[in-house]
């Protein structure tokens, strides 16, 4: 108990985790429609592009403060999107191509910028540089305020035009045809979009980013059929793994937060693939042995009726020898007899031989019968 | 080409020209549609009867002419109008159920920011009946069959309660029965007095299912009821050669070789 | 000139030449964020390596980033095979992950010894000069030129030999398959190339960079040349000549010399885009505009024969309906009937407009068309 009240007295701790839950909260949420349309790497774009803003930020305003650099940071991001859709559109250079591009570009003219900033006497480019692998350590409770206040306006939105994105994103001709207009959405989407990597970029870094749009979508995705709910399951996975990852980081010595939140992210990915439930790995995996097994006890029920229709004597027993000849193909006699005899559909015999019980018998003749009627 | 008197019709398409970067796949397209008929759109592969019913819809801009519905633009009747696009152009992956993606017809009523209630889920279940797939409801949409998402996307459009229904390719890739419960569909909307114009690319089945046909081949070639219209002279006109239709079609039936032509 | 100056030219030009051939055939088989995510994800295996060896200058570094590329790329496909997660999403989620582990390492294990991440990411052409490679004890240049130069000759080497496979598995995968040219094997070893070259580029231009430079002149040549062979050799220059004017566009303003590289790349991919011929927005426009007066000629036309001998004829073939019919802007409508006029394909005969003759030909044959 005193740890927790050490835990959330600290003030870093506290801020920091908030900020970095914020965080993953509001690009879960994002994160979830850029993944359906196929625009994940989009955010890897996105974060890339912003470098030349925040520096031109500075150089035209002489301010560090955070909404300035921000704005340049989101203005160029838009800039970059707009760019790649561009290309895409009027030439046949390709999605990845295009993304690509933009991406590397604009990165190293941010650094041009940077560079050329460093050298200027006035400035000092701390500040500015730790955008690369963000520092979330030295996050201020007016940059969570920041983060909190601008995070709330894009769930707002998201909220109030659910219906709408989700249209968007599912069949925009049809949305169309409806009346809806499609292009100021896909404006609306993005600009959602840019604003959530953008207040992130401080603290988890350019690099990163894109992890913290992708993943927390990608492992929603695995355990729920519906939208509302995959949305939800993605901004708590993002706040899990940032609120996590940003108090591992700064309980452990010399590790970062940027990174630890992505390996917190990277762990929820892994489990979802293998553990949730009908698409997960492990589950499908556990699902068809289970299928197989339930299959080859059928079967040897059924060959057991067979060959007790042959006899006069119904209880008759026959021994294992036989059935596992008849058996072979698809194996797993001996697992199979327990199992029936454990749900008292067949008995040994005195001389070591199986037969049906009873209501093994019936059982059998359900069964077959119902094979006879056919799918 | 012949047009039911007195009433407007219910899509009146006029030198509708529709280009795509050097090539037009529609060119000078006249067309009338008269309200209450059920019309096949036939043509070969790159004919553009899939840009006609997006010209049509305001999808795409044409590069001139002009479309109207009961008489006024597009715009300004889009609730009378039912679109129902081809089932590939749609990602089955996506986490919706079937009970979802017929709910989103009804988003066009609702307007913005209001969500679907219960009176749209009423709405919704009705629809699912009426195609038969109400037992899937809750079914993530990439678990049903081609027919049964076929299905799905009528059930969607019965919902708008549209008065015109432009259907793009609904039999493609559908089992018998399938196809059989949707024409009886398609016959029960028209009997309820409904417009439908269905991109169809089976011609022996034109004359079974459809009342009302249109040839085209980027130029109309044809267009009016399936007795004068669909006659060998037309089909070779818009196919442009060996029709395997015409080969098998035994005499007696509405082909007769004739003058045909609208 | 200097002499560091030439040898920063020099490397800078066999970095860019290096990396736009493998990225020639990303752009073209569109795995170009590929790049992106193995430049990042090599991180992993260059702490791994430097753990092992100790070593930053040692050659298993370069072994352990070309596996760690081929492992990446193998991840992802791995994922993606899984049907849970589309291919861009399986890019998104792998590369940060080993880039976040590289980190940690460096950050907990590696802080005494000077591995910094920032100079993989960045890095810093301007050093290069000062890392001498010696032979028999004689001074033969910067180890960065040497290093890159081996690479650049293995990446011409591979194209060289594997040009007729990887341009058939280029363009068609299943076929070159059945040819038994395994793709597969193609796949991983142009993914090992990359990698390979890209951690020899990270001393100079850091791994950013190396996606521009991978990318932006091959991209650049796409939308100037049509064949495999030239636009490998178009990459190759363009590469070489962001470099040099980089190099100089950093000097004069002070700055980062990698940065001015990917910046001037991005500017020729700039001119292209607007100018390239027939492809540029410039041919673009042009074409269009062309086109829409072109069109206009030929609907006008077909309209008139569509309607020729119809009743509607008398109304839709005045010419003050056309506007309406064809919704053109009426002086838009006059300029197009008086070339038709001019061009004799239609007469005017008490304010109707006709279709000569010539005229008539002409509509058929556009229809045809």
């Amino acid at each position: 108990m005193e740890f927790l009240g050490d835990l959330f007295g600290n003030y870093t701790l506290r801020t920091v985790g908030l900020g970095a839950a914020f965080l993953g909260i509001v690009n879960g949420v994002l994160g979830s429609f850029a993944v359906l349309r196929k625009q994940s790497l989009l955010g890897d774009a996105i974060s890339h592009a912003a470098l030349p803003g925040i520096a031109l930020a500075f150089l035209l305003t002489g301010s560090k403060a955070t909404i300035v650099l921000l704005l340049g940071a989101a203005a160029a991001g838009w800039v970059g999107t707009l760019l790649v859709m561009n290309i895409v559109k009027n030439t046949r250079v390709k999605y990845d191509s295009a993304l690509g591009l933009v991406l590397s570009v604009f990165f190293g003219f941010g650094l041009v910028l940077l560079t050329y900033i460093q050298r200027m006497p006035v400035a000092s480019q701390a500040g500015l540089d730790t955008f690369l692998f963000g520092q979330a350590a030295t996050l201020l409770a007016r940059d969570v305020a920041t983060i909190g206040i601008l995070g709330l306006a894009v769930l707002l939105i998201v909220l109030a035009v659910w219906k709408e994105f989700k249209l968007l994103c599912f069949d925009p001709d049809f949305a169309l045809s409806l009346g809806f207009p499609i292009r100021w959405l896909d404006v609306l989407l993005i600009t959602l979009l840019v604003t959530s990597i953008v207040i992130g970029l401080q603290t988890v870094g350019v690099v990163l980013m894109s992890a913290m749009v992708v993943a927390p979508a990608a492992a929603a995705r695995q355990w729920t059929d519906r939208l509302g709910a995959m949305v939800a399951i993605s901004a708590f996975f993002g706040a899990l793994a940032g609120a996590g990852g940003a108090l591992v980081s700064s309980l452990t010595a010399r590790l970062p937060a940027g990174p630890t939140i992505v390996l917190c992210l990277t762990a929820i990915v892994l489990v979802s693939l293998l553990a949730a439930p009908n698409r997960g790995v492990v589950w499908k995996w556990a699902r068809e042995r289970v299928n197989r097994n339930l299959l080859q006890t059928e079967a040897v029920l059924a060959d057991l009726y067979v060959l007790a229709m042959r006899h006069e004597d119904l209880g008759h027993g026959h021994p294992i020898s036989v059935l596992r000849t008849m058996s072979i193909g698809h194996g797993g006699v001996d697992r199979s007899l327990e199992v029936l005899r454990e749900k008292g559909l067949v008995r040994v015999t005195a001389d070591g031989t199986w037969s049906l019980t009873p209501s093994g018998l019936s059982e059998a003749g359900r069964l077959s019968g119902k094979r006879e009627e056919g799918p | 080409m012949t047009s039911v008197s007195g009433m407007e019709p219910a899509v009146k398409v006029e030198d509708l020209t529709v280009a795509y970067g050097e090539r037009p796949v529609l060119w000078d397209v006249d067309m009338e549609v008269p309200a209450g008929v059920l019309m096949a759109v036939v043509g070969p592969n790159g004919a553009g009867k899939t840009s006609l019913i997006k010209a049509i819809t305001g999808l795409i801009r044409p590069v001139a002419g002009y479309v109207a519905i009961f008489g006024k633009p597009y715009a300004e009747q889009r609730r009378l109008v039912g679109y129902v696009p081809q089932r590939n152009s749609v990602d089955w992956d996506f986490p919706t159920t079937v009970q979802d993606v017929v709910m989103m017809g009804r988003y066009g009523g609702l307007g913005w920011f209001r969500r679907p209630g219960a009176a749209e889920r009423a709405l919704a279940m009705e629809a699912l009946e009426q195609v038969g797939i109400a037992e899937f409801k809750g079914r993530q949409i990439s678990q049903l069959s081609g027919g049964q998402q076929q299905r799905l996307f009528l059930a969607r459009a019965i919902v708008q309660d549209a008065g015109i229904y432009l259907m793009d390719e609904p039999f493609q890739g559908v089992d018998a029965t399938t196809e059989r419960a949707i024409v009886t569909l398609l016959k029960e909307m028209r009997a309820r007095g409904k417009t439908v114009v269905v991109v169809h690319h089976d011609l022996q089945t034109v004359p079974e299912y459809f009342d009302w046909v249109t040839l085209l081949n980027v130029r109309c070639i044809a267009s009016g009821p399936v007795e004068e219209v669909f006659t060998d002279r037309n089909l070779r006109l818009a196919y442009g050669g060996r029709v395997s239709y015409l080969t098998h079609h035994s005499p007696g039936e509405t082909l007769t070789g004739g003058e045909g032509g609208g | 000139m200097t002499a560091p100056q030439v040898e920063i030219q020099l490397i800078a030009v066999v970095v860019a030449v290096s990396c736009a051939l493998p990225g020639t055939f990303l752009v073209l088989r569109r795995m170009a964020m590929m790049s992106d995510a193995i430049s990042h994800a090599i991180l992993f295996g260059i702490v791994l390596a430097f753990f092992v060896t100790r070593d930053l200058a040692s050659p298993f570094l370069v072994v352990a980033a070309a596996l760690t590329g081929v492992l990446t790329v193998s991840l992802v496909e791995l994922l993606n095979r899984t049907g849970l997660v589309r291919e861009d999403a399986a890019i998104g989620l792998t590369f940060p992950a080993l880039f976040s582990i590289g980190v940690i390492l460096v950050a907990r294990y590696a802080g005494s010894v000077h591995l910094d991440t920032d100079s993989v990411l960045l890095g810093e052409l301007a050093f290069a000069p000062f890392n001498r490679l010696e032979v028999m004890g004689y001074d033969i240049g910067p180890k960065a030129f040497y290093l890159m130069a081996c690479i650049m000759l293995l990446n011409v080497l591979f194209i060289a030999v594997f040009y007729k496979e990887l341009k058939l598995a280029t363009f068609d995968a299943s076929l070159a398959g059945v040819f038994g040219f395994l793709p597969g094997f193609l796949h991983y070893a142009l993914m090992a190339l990359v990698s390979v070259t890209a951690v020899g580029a990270f001393e100079a231009v850091g791994s950013i960079l190396v996606v521009a430079l991978m990318i932006a002149p091959p991209t650049t040549a796409y939308l100037l040349v049509d064949r495999l062979s030239l636009m490998l050799a178009v990459s190759a220059l363009l590469g070489a000549v962001s470099a040099v004017a980089g190099y100089w566009v950093a000097h004069a303003l002070d700055a980062s010399i990698a940065g001015s590289m990917a910046s001037v790349a991005g500017l020729l991919f700039g001119v292209a885009y607007l100018a390239a011929p027939g492809r540029g927005l410039i041919a673009i426009a042009l074409r269009r505009v062309r086109q829409r007066w072109e069109f206009a000629q030929a609907m006008l036309l077909v309209h008139l024969y569509n309607h020729e001998g119809l009743p509607e004829a008398v109304r839709e073939n005045r010419i003050p309906n056309l506007p309406e019919h064809l919704k053109w802007d009426p002086r838009f409508a006059e300029r197009v009937v008086a070339t038709a006029r001019r061009r004799g394909l239609v007469e005017i005969r008490d304010s109707f407009l006709f279709l000569t003759d010539s005229g008539r030909s002409t509509a058929m044959d556009a229809m045809v068309g």
